[in-house]
């Protein structure tokens, strides 16, 4: 059987940081304890002129940095995101202009909470397995928006990755594909509304839980896999300890996890985070490293994913981009005067 | 409310958003905004202009720093705009930016970066464009 | 070709003018040179006006043709003409108004500039003054006026070693200047300290190294010369006139530290005046912003390239110096209504060359020069005058 799956990667984390004991004691907080508690030190945030777009364009110049395609052979774009700059004008035409793969280009937005990104590869897959496109370009980006003290402030971040699909030069071969959807409200915005709205702790066992594990299962039943055959493994984090959690659930170690694991450091960036994480992985795997990704979505559902790290990784020219961890590095810390600034600015209404 | 007035920054996304601009085949100069004739060549350059994509990389050779901004510049003061001099030829007039104020010298090696520009208002369009930031060894 | 000479001249008071309108304040400039060439209403052929954007500042355009109805010619239907070009509308307007004698074509013309900033915020005013540069390629993107010449004054730094404090030295000097003139918008000394610490606009240009938004007119008679002496005892000779325009944006220019326009401009006016700079008396220069005097004293060949600042430094350009330099205050602090600039500056040199300069005249002043200068210097009128 042919490989189909990524073919080149890239991400982008914007620099500014604030830490979450700063966000706290503007709010008369613990901060020590919410870190701890919700395993965040810091999370990133958009400069000003950041947005899902630009995040975006500069992802996928860092894919197509990294590989010799010729962006006129990409075939359809698709952006998923809770954060596009317009809600009516898709932010996948202003990349596909940025990177020159327009106008034999098909382009949607997608919307699925935090699995956004991750639905955009399934489709990008599809395409490719069908032979309607040479290569799709699926991104998972956003500079997400959290009600000034409530618990969401201290995990709503920015960033986001872009993931080239085609069936030549694979890099790491997506072997099976799974999704469990169900209808739950456990975390919404309403149109016209700037600020999400959740269901507290509803959001645990019937929501993150119920789908991350449910998909989990499934999809390692459909790939005839067991925790142990993976070298690492990507859930969606929207906080430093449901991933923990959910991996000892289904039997996956902390060391299968921990290099995926980046919202500690940068924060929950939605749409980006579970994709944010297989990025980091990419940055170190080798030739035959099997990757197991769960995401999640509220609203809800999970996307699962069965990759193969192909001999093709030793081709891909990954120095010509900087890795997750040059990025999560590569910082500025702002106070909380300059982060209300930045962000009541970006979604004023 | 914003009311048409879309087309004059639309019609240059492509320079904008990857640096296309143009060669005088006479000459062999190259133009960025391109040009409709090489001042140069002038006559003879008519019908000679081909398309030519720029590298966005460059050196500063001079800046200010704002602290007195246009309108839709309000919230980024103070903020530093200089003049980059492309490694093609062309010098261009633009923000740097993910770099210290005290930090930016002329000669500082820049490469270009993909950003907001500004919007028109609140119900507007929004037009991206090039921004440059201190390039990494 | 035929000279012209200026036979009078008139000057509004320059400065926030909450009373007086647009119209106002060209039929003030206009009556009070028509009065003082002693000229009627029909021995007018033409009126030419500069303004830079009456459009945007009181929202009117068709200038030309209202500048003449306020300013009583409707009934006589003479052309009228509005000229733009930028900062240096007032001079492109006179350069127009002298080349439409000197071809033949018109024996008496008025000349006026005008500028009414005040009607609108400071918001709008900084957006439209920055209009005078590149709308697409430098104001887009966040450049303002003051940035751009900042810009400039950030590399003549780097390049030829001037100091933020010889900038500070000509706003001293100007203000000093334009404590001595009536029609001045500041009229106070200032000290360098102040200077040196006033808020940053544009760094490092501070908010006293920037000329200020005013309202203001003025108006000057242009005659030919071999008539002109029917009109007045001391006729003031154009003996040069000269223009040149440059690339709009200062980043697509030769050298960022010199203005070409300037320097072609003065090359047309010293050749066709038979003068070199050493015959200079007196100069009215651009000061839009302090590091443009230092600039147009280099590019006007006063002194060499990267030299403007030492020039401050021994006080070659102050009133009593050996070269004095706007000594009407400049637009430091004289006042810069945009279009009525270039005319103003005119104004000033005839005054002096006249000996009406009261406490700020020139001993034995015999040839000045006016320089007016559009946006970033993408366009230069020079004048040189000599009393006939």
């Amino acid at each position: 059987m042919e490989n189909i799956g990524i073919v080149s990667y890239g991400a982008n984390i914007p620099r500014f940081r604030i830490k979450a004991e700063d966000i706290a004691s503007v709010w008369g907080k613990d901060g020590n304890a919410i870190s701890k508690g919700l395993g965040i030190i810091e999370k990133s945030v958009p400069s000003i002129d950041q947005d899902t777009a630009t995040i975006s364009v500069e992802a996928a110049r860092a894919a197509l940095s990294r590989c010799n395609i010729d962006p006129q052979d990409i075939g359809a774009i698709y952006i998923g995101s809770e954060s596009h700059p317009y809600a009516v004008k898709p932010t996948g035409t202003i990349v596909g202009d940025a990177i020159g793969a327009t106008p034999d280009l098909m382009v949607a937005d997608y919307e699925f909470a935090c699995k956004a990104g991750t639905a955009a590869i399934q489709t990008c897959t599809a395409f490719v397995k069908s032979g309607m496109i040479k290569y799709g370009l699926a991104v998972g980006a956003d500079t997400s928006q959290a009600a000034p003290g409530d618990a969401l402030e201290y995990s709503a971040s920015a960033g986001g990755a872009a993931f080239i699909i085609g069936k030549k030069d694979v890099i790491a071969n997506i072997n099976h594909t799974y999704s469990f959807t169900t209808d739950t409200p456990d975390f919404w915005r309403r149109a016209e509304r700037k600020y999400p709205s959740h269901g507290g702790r509803f959001t645990g066992a019937p929501a993150y839980f119920k789908h991350v594990t449910n998909c989990a299962i499934n999809c390692m039943k459909i790939a005839g896999t067991k925790p142990e055959d993976y070298d690492y493994a990507v859930f969606h984090q929207p906080n430093g300890k449901f991933p923990v959690n959910v991996a000892k659930k289904l039997g996956f170690t902390f060391d299968q996890i921990k290099q995926g694991l980046v919202v500690p450091y940068i924060g929950n960036t939605y749409s980006g985070a579970s994709l944010v994480g297989l990025a980091s992985v990419l940055d170190v795997v080798k030739p035959g490293d099997r990757i197991f990704l769960t995401s999640y979505g509220s609203g809800a559902g999970s996307d699962g994913f069965d990759i193969t790290v192909t001999d093709k990784i030793k081709n891909l020219a990954r120095k010509n981009a900087p890795t997750i961890a040059q990025m999560v590095e590569n910082k500025e810390y702002i106070d909380y005067g300059t982060y209300a600034k930045i962000t009541d600015l970006l979604y004023w209404e | 409310m914003a009311d048409g007035g879309v087309a004059r920054f639309w019609r240059e996304i492509p320079q904008r958003y990857n640096f296309i601009g143009n060669k005088c085949e006479s000459c062999e100069r190259i133009f960025f905004p391109p040009r409709e004739s090489c001042p140069y060549c002038r006559r003879k350059s008519m019908g000679k202009m081909k398309e030519s994509k720029l590298s966005g990389k460059g050196e500063i050779i001079t800046y200010t720093i704002i602290h007195v901004s246009p309108e839709n510049f309000e919230e980024q003061i103070p903020y530093a705009v200089a003049i980059v001099k492309l490694e093609e030829g062309p010098q261009v007039t633009a923000q740097i930016v993910d770099c210290p104020i005290d930090e930016i010298k002329i000669g500082m090696k820049v490469e270009s970066t993909f950003r907001r520009i500004q919007e028109d208002g609140y119900t507007g369009a929004i037009y991206y464009g090039y921004k440059f930031k201190k390039t990494e060894k | 070709m035929r000279d012209v000479a200026v036979i009078g001249v008139g000057l509004t008071k320059f400065g926030e003018l909450w009373d007086k309108s647009f119209r106002q304040l060209t039929a003030e400039a206009g009556s009070k040179a028509i009065i003082d060439a002693g000229i009627e209403g029909k021995d007018i052929d033409a009126l030419y006006v500069g303004t830079m954007s009456a459009g945007r500042f009181v929202g009117q355009e068709h200038v030309g043709a209202l500048v003449a109805d306020t300013s009583g010619f409707s009934f006589e239907h003479i052309p009228a003409i509005r000229v733009e070009s930028a900062c240096a509308s007032g001079g492109v307007a006179v350069r127009q108004g002298y080349l439409s004698i000197a071809s033949g074509m018109n024996d008496i013309v008025v000349v006026g500039g005008i500028e009414k900033m005040n009607d609108v915020g400071g918001t709008a005013a900084t957006g439209t003054l920055v209009t005078a540069a590149d709308q697409e390629w430098e104001a887009f993107f966040g450049a303002t006026f003051p940035g751009i010449y900042a810009m400039l004054a950030t590399r003549h730094m780097h390049e030829h070693g001037t100091t933020k404090e010889q900038l500070a030295q000509v706003a001293v000097k100007n203000h000093a200047n334009g404590a001595l003139n009536p029609h001045a918008q500041f009229r106070r000394e200032i000290p360098i300290e102040t200077v040196m610490k006033a808020t940053m606009v544009a760094y490092p240009l501070g908010l006293l190294d920037c000329s200020p938004v005013s309202d203001g007119a003025a108006s000057i008679i242009l005659c030919a010369a071999d008539k002109a002496k029917e009109y007045t005892d001391n006729p003031i000779k154009i003996i040069g006139s000269g223009q040149a325009s440059d690339s709009l944006a200062l980043h697509a220019r030769r050298d960022i530290c010199t203005l070409d326009s300037t320097v072609h401009a003065a090359k047309m006016a010293y050749k066709q005046a038979n003068i070199t700079a050493k015959d200079i008396d007196l100069a009215e220069v651009h000061d839009c912003f302090t590091i443009a005097e230092i600039c147009a004293i280099e590019d006007l060949g006063f002194v060499k390239k990267g030299e403007g600042g030492k020039a401050i430094d021994n006080k070659i350009t102050t009133l009593d110096g050996s070269l004095p330099v706007n000594t009407s205050g400049g637009l430091k602090a004289k006042g810069h209504p945009v279009g009525a600039t270039g005319v103003a500056q005119i104004v000033e040199i005839v005054q002096q060359l006249k000996g009406n300069a009261d406490k700020r005249q020139v001993p034995d002043a015999k040839i000045g020069l006016a320089h007016n200068i559009g946006g970033s210097g993408a366009s230069c009128t020079i004048h040189i005058m000599e009393a006939m």
